[in-house]
């Protein structure tokens, strides 16, 4: 007799989504890495050397902050803030403590953004790093708070926003107050832009929800990466809503372009190249970055 | 009662909607249709009206009255084209040197494809920042349902009233209950846990007020129609840096420090 499984449809559900071993094999410990994109067995020591992007396909695996960090900056020029803010339960909402002590325990960070001051080609920036591994980047009262720390902080300075969004929404266990993040730091957003500072995101797999509707949708340049999804319904919010199958591509990057509301898709492997030549045709140079933005006032 | 009680009161079918509101509280209401860039969204309402003898902008999102109603308004979910409208009322608010008032009644921004293609993260991400920085007053009163982004939209204000049954949360209990457990069973306990109702949002300093809903519609319109001419003349006096500072400050302070 056939086993009853047999015939059952493998079912997705948001516990893979958040389980980092689940489709998007980041910090290999293994020796080979099946690519999500070809499904091509990888030698993991190659992948750290190709920015987990894919040698075969071009596949962007998702990627924890640190990695991030290093792969974008100068070599150690990154230093973080507010390292240890962290919320705590502010509605106590049931089993939210525990899922945050997983969430620490699999990503080794205390919340989901790190942010900081780096330098870029020599270039001071802010910058803050969303990570998929910390309950997929979700926006809970502290990621909003240190980003809107780091805006402050870069309005006081006059320096340029740097930001790599990853994220399912707003943390829902932490209710209105997630929601009152996009507020606060659209807020902080628009008082750094109005002071004519620049801010460049880019957007990689997924940014989706409270993120999209706030600051990943505020930037002067938005960049993203191939293939990543970006919208602010989840697809299987949409599909459930409209009781139809999504077509191929929809909210990804590419589709993302095409309807105008990003402007440019970026590989991986050559967005330090890119943040440099953009920040320099702002006039940001390999200096302090009150200087530069001096600089860049007396000769406009 | 309980957290769900309070949602089933506020998406009950014969609740006044934002055009019920707008006509009990405003004077000489005129709609003005349209975002200039795609089309008119029947699903936010907005116009110029005057109150207290002054003219004042009014956004509205509207839930529709019968069944036609609602599904030419599409059940108060807006998509991008309505945020954009609301958008070019805050624009023309600050151009006139007009104070704002929003009406907000929605389960929450559209989920579809249509919304997607037009992009209502960036249109939603374009409302808050422009109420966020706007240089004249905003009052927000939540009358039925505040749905997450789509209701936040039109509610980054100087200060965010509630009516007694009215809910403002950042996921439908019945999405906090699929989401968090899997488990639809669970949505009476997801309204509870998410602190949605008026009550609970006062004590977390997320609103400054609540209306109580014990004495009828017709007693509250009047109550509210005295406030907002009372907060806004008190909003009037301040000059323009205070106010938004005030407005700020507001939202940077709401879940207290870390």
């Amino acid at each position: 007799m056939l086993p009853k499984y047999l015939f059952r449809k493998p079912k997705i559900t948001l516990e893979d989504a958040m389980n980092p071993n689940a489709d998007a094999p980041s910090a290999p410990d293994k020796m080979y890495v099946s690519c999500p994109g070809c499904k091509a067995m990888l030698l993991a020591s190659d992948l750290e050397a190709s920015a987990y992007v894919c040698p075969r396909c071009g596949h962007h695996m998702r990627m924890n902050a640190r990695k991030r960090i290093r792969l974008i900056c100068d070599a150690d020029s990154f230093s973080e803030m507010d390292a240890d803010l962290r919320s705590d339960d502010p509605l106590h909402f049931p089993e939210y403590p525990e899922k945050v002590q997983k969430a620490r325990k699999v990503s080794g960070d205390v919340e989901g953004v790190k942010t900081g001051i780096a330098r870029i080609g020599g270039i001071e920036v802010a910058l803050f790093v969303m990570n998929p591994y910390f309950m997929m980047g979700s926006m809970g009262t502290a990621v909003g708070e240190k980003i809107t720390r780091l805006f402050e902080y870069a309005l006081e300075h006059s320096l340029p926003v740097i930001g790599f969004t990853v994220s399912g929404g707003a943390r829902v266990q932490e209710g209105i107050l997630s929601l009152m993040q996009m507020a606060k730091t659209s807020g902080a957003v628009r008082r750094h832009s109005e002071a004519g500072n620049l801010y460049i995101v880019v957007l990689t797999d997924p940014t989706t929800g409270g993120v999209v509707a706030s600051f990943a949708m505020e930037a002067d340049i938005a960049l993203a990466e191939p293939r990543a999804l970006i919208g602010f319904a989840g697809p299987r919010v949409i599909e459930q809503t409209i009781r139809q199958k999504l077509p191929e591509g929809f909210q990804r990057a590419e589709f993302q372009l095409e309807r105008g509301f990003i402007d440019a898709i970026c590989d991986r492997r050559s967005q330090r190249d890119t943040l440099i030549q953009l920040l320099r045709l702002h006039g940001y140079g390999p200096r302090a970055g009150k200087e530069a933005a001096a600089c860049r006032h007396t000769t406009e | 009662m309980q957290a769900y009680d309070r949602v089933s009161i506020a998406r009950a079918k014969g609740r006044p909607t934002a055009l019920k509101f707008i006509g009990a509280i405003f004077e000489d209401f005129f709609e003005l249709h349209g975002d200039r860039l795609f089309g008119d969204d029947g699903a936010i309402v907005g116009g110029v009206a005057m109150l207290g003898g002054k003219p004042v902008t009014v956004i509205g999102i509207e839930k529709g009255d019968d069944t036609l109603d609602k599904v030419a308004r599409n059940f108060g979910c807006a998509h991008p084209e309505g945020y954009r409208k609301a958008l070019r009322h805050l624009q023309l608010a600050e151009k006139f040197g007009r104070p704002v008032i929003t009406l907000v009644d929605t389960s929450g921004a559209y989920c579809g494809i249509g919304a997607e293609e037009r992009g209502e993260g960036h249109a939603i991400a374009q409302c808050i920042t422009a109420m966020m920085g706007l240089k004249v007053p905003e009052i927000s009163l939540i009358i039925g349902e505040g749905g997450s982004g789509g209701a936040l939209a039109l509610a980054a204000s100087n200060e965010v009233w509630m009516l007694e049954n009215a809910v403002y949360s950042v996921l439908s209990p019945e999405g906090a209950a699929s989401i968090i457990w899997k488990d639809a069973s669970r949505t009476r306990e997801a309204a509870q846990s998410l602190k949605l109702t008026a009550g609970d949002l006062l004590e977390l300093g997320v609103i400054e007020r609540v209306f109580p809903e014990s004495d009828g519609f017709d007693a509250l319109y009047p109550r509210i129609q005295s406030e907002l001419i009372e907060t806004l003349d008190r909003y009037a006096a301040m000059d323009t840096a205070a106010l938004l500072k005030q407005r700020y400050q507001k939202f940077r302070c709401i879940g207290g420090q870390l």
